[in-house]
């Protein structure tokens, strides 16, 4: 199979340049076709394995159990104002 | 003094002959001497690690019972999140992140009086098996400088092996504790899925990542995983009834009367280092004069277990990694024309190559068309890798194999060909997928090289594993030995 890495990479938000692109592209196809030996198990009727937990998820009291720390948590962005997080404009 | 155990500084603490201080002084000194040579360590504030150790001393002279873990230097994975300096996780897209809290197992360790020496080296998101790939440059073997650690917690490895630090914390997504252990000639313990909690530890592949001990000795591995295991009500993950293990009761275990070993054929296999399997075939041998039966057993999925990680490990860290987008924290290029520009830019300059990759062979393996082809088809694989375990818990209570096929290999020797590096993982990544705790510990030398024996428990017996090991240890002498250049 031949990935498209361009597509790829634009799902994963990630920018490409022409080299990284042509480096890249082989080396994925090699992982993806050593991937496609899975296709050759056979798991009819094997159920998908998420989680290596049969148990269900706990469940707490529903309390507030954090306390604000908005401006802590704020410190570490690259730009905030008032509050609020900046980023370009979105909406011309 | 340098090589002690945890267990022996313990004792000298106790018995008054050194403080936490002269110990932390003693680790420093070794760092500042070796670090620049092995880059073991990327972060360190000597006034902190100092101050730790003076709060240690004086909660000593202050109370009768000193706690489980009181003056003793720790080093951390650059991995989990600390409040005190920085987080990076080895990458650039981390850089100026200050970490708003402390992870669970950090402040395990604080409140048990560890004093954590800094913050160690591994590759990029933890994703590699060399520790070649962090922003940091890449870390040496203390055994031969001219070779990797291993990865991805290598930092942790390498220090320990140098004796920089007498212990350290890696984590272990599929290997990256046992593997860099065995390559180092250490012990590395990973627990079974959920026995330790994964709040403040930088997520890469969330049904697989768990954290661990790596150390010169079984019991130093004990001592630390009583410390940090146990339910966390902030990581829904933390099993909240793991049945509880008397850690160090576990590590007095001397022989191996009555003890089924399975030996899997597909452990066993062409295309291995030959020496490093005469090498486990000798302690195997060894381990029936302990008075353990060996038996074949076959664990028929494990030729699938690399391809199926590397499906399902990518696809949780393309999730995982979203969260780096430059908005929130971490690095945010310049100038953004757009948003989508600030996220694709910010991204390609703060992943390195490694990250890239799996970003992309994760999204892909997600993407429409896809997922039930690679996902589901990788999870329906981990079912049947599980089911091989269970069958053979049937008729052994562990399992020994190599933790690696071969020992640690030059630096760049695999660095430009990503596939032939991730089947150095090959032994280690199916505990992972099936959720199960796992140890590696030293049993021999290849060339001079450390190499490598791995035990594997059905979940939740940590105590076999640590009573086949320590009974192991006691027999050999494989962990006292160090690597000339740093005694």
């Amino acid at each position: 199979m031949d990935i498209d890495v361009r597509k790829i990479a634009q799902l994963s938000r990630i920018r490409l340049t022409n080299h990284e692109a042509q480096e890249l592209g082989p080396q994925l196809n090699s992982i993806l076709g050593y991937i496609e030996q899975l296709q050759e198990v056979n798991t009819d009727g094997v159920a998908a394995m998420a989680h290596p937990h049969d148990s269900a998820m706990p469940l707490r009291s529903d309390i507030v159990t954090n306390s604000n720390r908005r401006d802590a948590l704020q410190a570490i962005a690259p730009q905030t104002e008032s509050g609020l997080y900046v980023v370009p404009k979105v909406i011309e | 003094m340098p090589f002690s155990s945890l267990e022996t500084l313990k004792q000298r603490l106790d018995q008054r002959e050194v403080s936490a201080q002269d110990l932390a002084k003693l680790y420093l000194d070794r760092i500042d001497a070796h670090n620049t040579l092995l880059n073991a360590f990327v972060h360190i504030d000597h006034d902190h690690v100092m101050a730790q150790a003076k709060a240690s001393d004086d909660y000593r002279a202050a109370h009768d019972t000193p706690r489980p873990l009181e003056g003793l230097p720790i080093a951390v994975k650059d991995i989990f999140c600390t409040q005190d300096g920085p987080t990076r996780c080895c990458s650039k897209i981390l850089e100026g992140f200050d970490a708003p809290y402390d992870a669970h197992v950090i402040t395990r360790l604080k409140e048990a009086g560890a004093v954590l020496v800094g913050k160690t080296n591994m590759d990029e998101f933890a994703m590699g098996s060399s520790t070649e790939t962090s922003a940091f440059g890449p870390c040496r073997n203390p055994w031969d400088t001219d070779r990797i650690p291993g990865g991805s917690s290598g930092g942790s490895a390498a220090a320990v092996a140098a004796a920089l630090t007498p212990a350290a914390l890696g984590t272990d997504t599929g290997g990256s504790i046992r593997q860099p252990a065995a390559l180092c000639g250490l012990t590395g313990l990973k627990p079974t899925y959920g026995r330790i909690s994964r709040r403040g530890i930088i997520a890469f592949a969330s049904s697989l990542d768990q954290a661990g001990p790596m150390t010169s000795c079984v019991k130093d591995s004990a001592m630390l995983t009583a410390v940090m295991s146990g339910h966390d009500a902030g990581d829904s993950t933390s099993v909240m009834d793991a049945p509880t293990i008397d850690w160090l009761g576990a590590c007095d275990q001397r022989d191996m009367k009555g003890l089924r070993i399975g030996k899997p054929k597909e452990y066993f296999i062409e295309g291995m280092d030959a020496d490093v399997r005469a090498t486990i075939e000798n302690a195997l041998k060894q381990c029936e004069a302990l008075g353990a039966e060996i038996v074949d057993i076959s664990l028929p999925h494990t030729e699938s277990a690399v391809a199926a990680y590397y499906v399902i490990a990518p696809s949780e860290a393309s999730a995982n990694l979203s969260r780096y987008d430059g908005v929130r924290f971490g690095q945010r290029c310049d100038n953004p024309e757009d948003l989508n520009d600030l996220y694709m830019r910010s991204r390609d300059e703060g992943f390195g190559n490694e990250v890239k990759r799996r970003i992309l062979t994760g999204t892909f393996a997600l993407s429409s068309g896809y997922y039930d082809a690679y996902y589901i088809k990788a999870q329906r694989v981990r079912t049947l890798i599980r089911q091989d375990f269970l069958e053979a818990f049937e008729k052994v209570d562990l399992i020994a194999t190599p933790t690696s096929p071969i020992t640690a290999f030059a630096l760049g020797e695999k660095a430009d060909d990503p596939l032939t590096m991730y089947l150095s993982d090959i032994f280690t990544i199916a505990v992972n997928l099936a959720g199960l705790p796992a140890l590696s510990q030293p049993c021999g030398f290849v060339n001079g090289l450390p190499v490598g024996m791995q035990w594997i428990a059905p979940a939740w017996q940590e105590d076999c594993l640590l009573g086949a090991a320590s009974a192991y240890e006691s027999a050999t002498t494989w962990h006292q030995q160090h690597p000339e250049a740093f005694q």
